[in-house]
């Protein structure tokens, strides 16, 4: 290791300063709620808590993987011939999928609920075929196709990074071999690709599994995520302890699952970076 | 040359945007000078010799809960004092609360509703209001029809010391006549099976509660545990029956759009949204009392002990007191106002409205709500939960461990197959 000098640490300071004062010292004020109850002294009522949430919690990450898994299904054809068109036509694409992103995720939720309402225009175009009106809101597949919406160009976005940078000389070698198509999407460019499907997993299944809006809006109540119940406790109950402790809990499971999207990774070792845990 | 023409254009845009809110702020202009002063002489006077200049006013308030349409009353405010006003709102009393107890903010002026005043009150954090800034209580306050509300005593003050009401109101039930074609007199139709996925509940626990207890023929403000589990297991047997759909604000949409059929929410917003659809040349909607009882609420508004500018907040107290500000803000909430000048007003449109301003017999069996202690408050916050909880949950834990186990059989097996590997590489 060699000791950054004194120009780096000047550089690194603001950053620094940014996460202890915007990151560590957040997660100590959980931790402190978390071990507390609402006089301030020690004590572990939340923490036993937390059993009556277990139900909620698998709920949660069961919703989290199947988005997860929707939204890697849908990204990774799309990114891989994304990569391999011309380059005008891929920046244009690149700027589509961002384009969302430009306007509140509040204002494109809520306008989802007028899409799938039964007088929403899903279902009046059905209905001129005489068909319906289904119910297309308030239940799980809304919830889901929400997250998918919300989130999918974080999954696209570096499923394409990756891809475009991909060395063509290593499919050719491949095909100068002897693979064929889908042998060399196979053996090199997925191998190739593990780290960007990693980071998308990443940035897609941790904001489904703490979303509170999408549930509350898309789901009507229907469906109760952890988000929500975090919310509550903050918002309504006024329980901070509680709530703490929950979102305690809840980073845990997150980290648990990263360290297994890890371990899968990690498994071509000189393979790194990606994997933001 | 592409270049040259993408510039041209935003250039034209940028023009075109300047030019337009030019001409809107010029008609801005001719419209405020052709504006006729509302107020009388003698009101300018007493506001303007407040001595309020330069000084400013934190305004803590509901959502779409004052009148920025017709005369706008904020800034009339700021015009007639000089003080400025920082206004910001909440969504709910409990978002009111932690916002206020968790300290770093300074309010003069909340308007939270009953329970939540009688809380305040209890914890100290509401300051008394001096009568003898607020000339306008006695003159224009309807203490004959409203004052009941306001004679509980708490730690030997009466709620009139802190707070002087802005709205009253009831919840009410709010029907579809395309699909239901007789008036329902109970809150029993929410539990009717035929309407399953067509009830909108209130997606926040006392009032959904507070349905539950009226069935149950329970007090709303009931100290006992078994009360409450009570009325969980009858919110869950809805849940499980009817499915509804919790939400709040969302109801104007929603029982708009004709796609469901019952609704609970606060009587003035049925009226709002009659007349939505009014506009729009619809009329489907009704409402009912329902037998076993409404809740019926205020919000008052009061000064918190946090206050830096308490004169400016008895000004503002009083302000919202007179007869052209009162019946601005009645015309735009829908809700009915405590203001004796606005009801006697010939202009008022609201006041035939029995969805409003409910005869006694119609709401005969209506309870207010009262502070509850915390321990109960948060057991009821859990039931909520529960309530609103997983369901049919047996399927997916399944699901759920067997995928756990897939996970852990690929992991050993990728690592039994690193372990070969290393071997073969090894030798």
């Amino acid at each position: 290791m060699k000791r950054s000098s004194l120009a780096q640490k000047i550089i690194n300071a603001p950053y620094i300063l940014w996460a202890a004062l915007f990151v560590i010292a957040p997660l100590i004020m959980v931790l402190y709620y978390a071990l507390t109850d609402s006089t301030g002294a020690f004590s572990l009522d939340s923490v036993k808590q937390i059993g009556d949430y277990g139900g909620t919690f698998i709920l949660s990450i069961s919703y989290g993987a199947v988005a997860t898994l929707i939204s890697l299904v849908i990204a990774y054809p799309f990114a891989y011939f994304l990569a391999h068109t011309k380059a005008n036509f891929q920046r244009m694409s690149v700027m589509l999928v961002m384009l969302p992103m430009w306007m509140s995720f509040l204002i494109r939720t809520y306008s989802w609920i007028t899409i799938l309402g039964e007088s929403g225009v899903i279902n009046s175009a059905l209905g001129k075929i005489g068909i319906g009106p289904l119910p297309l809101l308030n239940n799980g597949g809304a919830v889901i196709l929400g997250m998918v919406y919300n989130f999918l160009p974080y999954m696209i976005l570096p499923l394409y990074t990756i891809m475009a940078k991909m060395d063509v000389r290593l499919i050719e070698a491949a095909q100068d071999l002897g693979c064929g198509k889908l042998q060399v999407i196979r053996k090199v460019v997925f191998p190739l690709s593990v780290p960007g499907i990693a980071s998308g997993i990443t940035m897609v299944f941790v904001p489904c599994v703490s979303t509170f809006y999408i549930t509350q809006k898309l789901g009507g109540g229907q469906v109760n995520l952890i988000g929500d119940v975090i919310e509550a406790q903050f918002q309504t109950a006024n329980n901070y302890n509680l709530g703490a402790a929950l979102s305690l809990v809840l980073m845990v499971m997150i980290l648990i699952c990263l360290g297994v999207l890890n371990y899968f990774t990690d498994s071509d070792d000189e393979v790194n970076g990606g994997v933001l845990v | 040359m592409k270049k040259i023409i993408c510039i041209l254009l935003a250039l034209v845009l940028v023009i075109a945007v300047f030019a337009t809110g030019c001409a809107e702020n010029e008609t801005e202009e001719t419209e405020e000078e052709a504006e006729e002063e509302i107020f009388s002489a003698e009101t300018l006077e007493y506001y303007a010799g407040l001595g309020l200049e330069g000084t400013t006013l934190n305004v803590y308030n509901w959502g779409e809960y004052i009148d920025d349409e017709e005369i706008d009353v904020i800034s009339q405010f700021e015009r007639l004092t000089g003080c400025e006003v920082n206004y910001t709102t909440f969504e709910s009393n409990e978002n009111m609360y932690s916002k206020l107890s968790g300290g770093g903010v300074s309010y003069d002026i909340i308007i939270p509703s009953d329970y939540m005043i009688e809380r305040l009150i209890k914890e100290g954090m509401l300051v008394e209001l001096d009568y003898d800034n607020i000339p306008n209580y006695d003159k224009y306050f309807d203490k004959e029809d409203y004052g009941y509300f306001v004679d509980d005593e708490i730690n030997g003050h009466t709620i009139e010391d802190y707070g002087i009401i802005y709205n009253v109101g009831t919840t009410i039930l709010i029907y579809n006549t395309d699909y239901i074609k007789e008036k329902p007199d109970s809150w029993s139709i929410l539990w009717d099976e035929q309407y399953k996925g067509k009830v909108l509940m209130f997606n926040n626990p006392r009032d959904s509660f507070a349905i539950a207890q009226a069935m149950l023929g329970q007090d709303f403000n009931s100290e006992s545990i078994e009360d409450w589990d009570a009325a969980a297991n009858l919110l869950l047997e809805q849940r499980q029956k009817v499915k509804p759909t919790y939400v709040m604000d969302e109801i104007f949409n929603l029982m708009e759009s004709g796609d469901y059929y019952l609704g609970v929410y606060y009587a003035g917003d049925f009226e709002l949204m009659k007349s939505d659809l009014e506009e729009k040349g619809k009329d489907f909607l009704d409402y009912a009392f329902p037998k076993e009882g409404v809740n019926t609420f205020y919000d008052a508004m009061c000064i918190p002990n946090s206050t830096q500018n308490k004169k400016g907040a008895e000004a503002f107290i009083n302000f919202m007191l007179e007869p052209e500000v009162a019946l601005a803000n009645a015309e735009y909430i829908y809700y009915a106002t405590a203001n004796k000048a606005v009801i006697e007003n010939e202009d008022y449109s609201l006041a035939e409205s029995e969805a409003v301003y409910p005869p006694e017999e119609l709401i005969a069996n209506a309870q207010q709500f009262h502070d509850i202690s915390s321990e109960n408050l948060q057991y009821m916050s859990t039931l909520w939960m529960k309530v609103k909880g997983t369901s049919g949950s047996g399927v997916l834990y399944i699901v759920f461990f067997s995928c756990i186990a897939a996970v852990v059989v690929v992991i050993i097996i990728t690592a039994l197959k690193k372990k070969r590997m290393k071997k073969y590489y090894n030798i």
